[in-house]
């Protein structure tokens, strides 16, 4: 069960961080993909992890969410943690509520699915089977299933990746929303510069198994593709990345 | 160069004269044109061609065999025709044979797969949950799977004599597998990334097997289900071979050695239409029992 104080726990000034890594390391077949990490993120924080391919980004996620386990350093997270997955893992046998609520049955459980399916949209979808969704419809089904457990720490893996860009659009403001509301601190990983800038309040860049760049986004939310500091940002990170701004430019 | 002009113009105004040269060097083109489309009574006439075709043909089968039998092509004695088997029938309900039978039959049957099926579903889903399990069950069963459980009737014989619990043995024997094998690959065919969000969700062993594992696998459960009925029925005609004093296998050994042919023809015309029912049950167990897998063209 999610404590029901989550929020109001981190705000005490005892607890300043919501997750906190000191040198964390994790390594597979000798391959360093985690060196001497540390990361700090306050509660409410919306961080992006932008990297290429093989340099650690899923490996943190799976370590913040508990699915793997550090080879050295600490690592401390909120109890009740929630991911978003690239894919949206619905259980196929179960319908689109019981989905949301999962592992939990009866009357005060189907409310609560019918609330979070409210938030995102789908309140007419509780009875459906995940298997009549389409691919935006079953994702959202997924980021509700997240957020009713009222999660301290959301960890989203690219779960927008596999969405066409129109729909992603919209995804990116639900995002916006759910988080204003509720609040949890938030790990994205993605590969999209955009999609970091547009949603972050911070963005770490991973380069070999180290965080390369840190950059706060200093723009209010919600963002303008347009303005000027966004296009230097995007600029910025993607010389990071090693994308010459000439390449970038579609 | 020009081979392809001339190609743009020929694909751009297909009445023109296609020159000479496309066909023997450069692209080859098709016409993906649909052609004239068939008239609405052509295609009724076609739905009702496969309608009648499929109830005609077996009838046709049925009237020729009538008939080479009426004409005497056929002796009698080797393949009755269909009207003396259906006279065999009338007998067989006339003198009480046929409802005494189908009882004591489908008891057999039904017994040995409800102990089989549940052996083999217990054992799979010991194997397939726990890893222990599937050590301790997993090699012996794959071992024993490959013995034809025909094989092992004379030593049934030998360990249980010839009564009734030699007849259920056979058949829950060749039932276990299966369903073991059936129910161990749906528990295992579960996808691990839906068992890990069920992690992440804070699921215990017990929920996630209950609200993730057991509904996912049971598309697979079933289909051992349904294999295992189809097994106790071929394990219930072998079983009935044995010194039967009652049910089908009784009326064909009885018929054999009265020399009635219409009625051993009979007798295994019950066995087929037990099979038939056997499989329509599944399928409206399957489909009560799997709401949410899309329905699939049933014939």
């Amino acid at each position: 069960m999610p404590l029901p104080d989550q929020r109001a726990s981190f705000a005490r000034p005892a607890a300043p961080a919501a997750v906190l890594l000191k040198d964390v390391s994790r390594s597979f077949a000798d391959r360093a993909v985690l060196d001497q990490i540390n990361l700090t993120i306050r509660p409410g924080e919306f961080v992006a992890v932008l990297g290429p391919s093989g340099t650690g980004k899923t490996t943190l996620l799976r370590l913040l969410a508990g699915l793997d386990q550090v080879d050295a350093g600490s690592i401390i997270v909120p109890a009740v943690r929630s991911v978003v997955f690239q894919e949206p893992r619905l259980v196929p046998a179960k319908r689109v509520w019981e989905n949301v609520v999962l592992g939990r049955r009866g009357a005060a459980a189907r409310a609560r699915a019918g609330t979070a399916l409210t938030e995102v949209g789908l309140a007419g979808h509780a009875d459906a089977w995940p298997s009549t969704l389409s691919g935006g419809e079953a994702q959202r089904v997924a980021l509700a299933r997240a957020l009713v457990r009222e999660p301290g720490l959301l960890l989203l893996d690219e779960p927008f990746a596999a969405l066409d860009a129109l729909t992603r659009i919209k995804m990116h403001d639900l995002v916006l929303q759910l988080w204003q509301r509720h609040h949890p601190a938030v790990v994205l990983v993605t590969h999209d510069v955009d999609e970091a800038i547009l949603l972050a309040d911070r963005i770490l860049v991973l380069s070999n198994g180290a965080i390369g760049v840190e950059l706060p986004v200093g723009l209010s939310k919600p963002r303008d593709r347009a303005d000027p500091l966004f296009a230097a940002l995007r600029a910025q990170l993607l010389a990071e990345l090693g994308v010459g701004a000439s390449t970038a430019a579609h | 160069m020009t081979d392809i002009v001339s190609l743009a113009q020929y694909a751009l105004s297909p009445k023109q004269e296609a020159p000479a040269a496309p066909q023997t060097k450069g692209l080859v083109l098709v016409d993906l044109t649909p052609r004239a489309r068939t008239s609405h009574l052509s295609a009724a006439w076609q739905v009702w061609r496969g309608r009648l075709l499929r109830v005609g043909s077996p009838l046709a089968i049925l009237l020729v065999w009538q008939i080479a039998s009426g004409f005497g092509f056929v002796a009698p004695e080797v393949l009755p025709s269909p009207l003396d088997i259906i006279a065999a029938f009338r007998e067989l309900i006339a003198m009480g044979d046929l409802q005494s039978a189908l009882p004591v039959s489908l008891y057999r049957s039904l017994s040995g797969l409800a102990i089989g099926g549940t052996i083999g579903l217990t054992i799979g889903l010991f194997a397939g949950l726990w890893r222990v399990g599937e050590e301790i069950f997993d090699a012996p069963l794959q071992m024993l799977r490959t013995i034809p459980f025909i094989a092992l009737v004379p030593l049934f014989i030998t360990w249980f004599g010839i009564d009734e619990s030699a007849k259920i043995v056979v058949i829950v024997a060749a039932t276990i597998f299966p369903m073991y094998l059936n129910t161990y690959a749906g528990v295992r065919g579960v996808d691990p990334k839906l068992t890990e969000a069920a992690k992440v969700f804070g699921l215990d062993a017990r929920q996630t097997t209950l609200h993730v594992i057991l509904p996912t696998a049971l598309p697979s459960i079933l289909l051992g289900l349904r294999y295992a009925a189809g097994v106790a029925l071929l394990a219930l005609v072998v079983a009935e071979q044995i010194n039967a004093r009652s049910g089908i296998g009784y009326i064909l050994n009885n018929a054999n050695m009265n020399q009635r042919s219409d009625i051993i023809v009979a007798g295994i015309i019950v066995y087929a239409v037990l099979g038939i029912a056997t499989d329509l049950v599944m399928r409206v167990i399957e489909r009560i029992a799997l709401p949410w897998r899309p329905k699939l063209a049933l014939a």
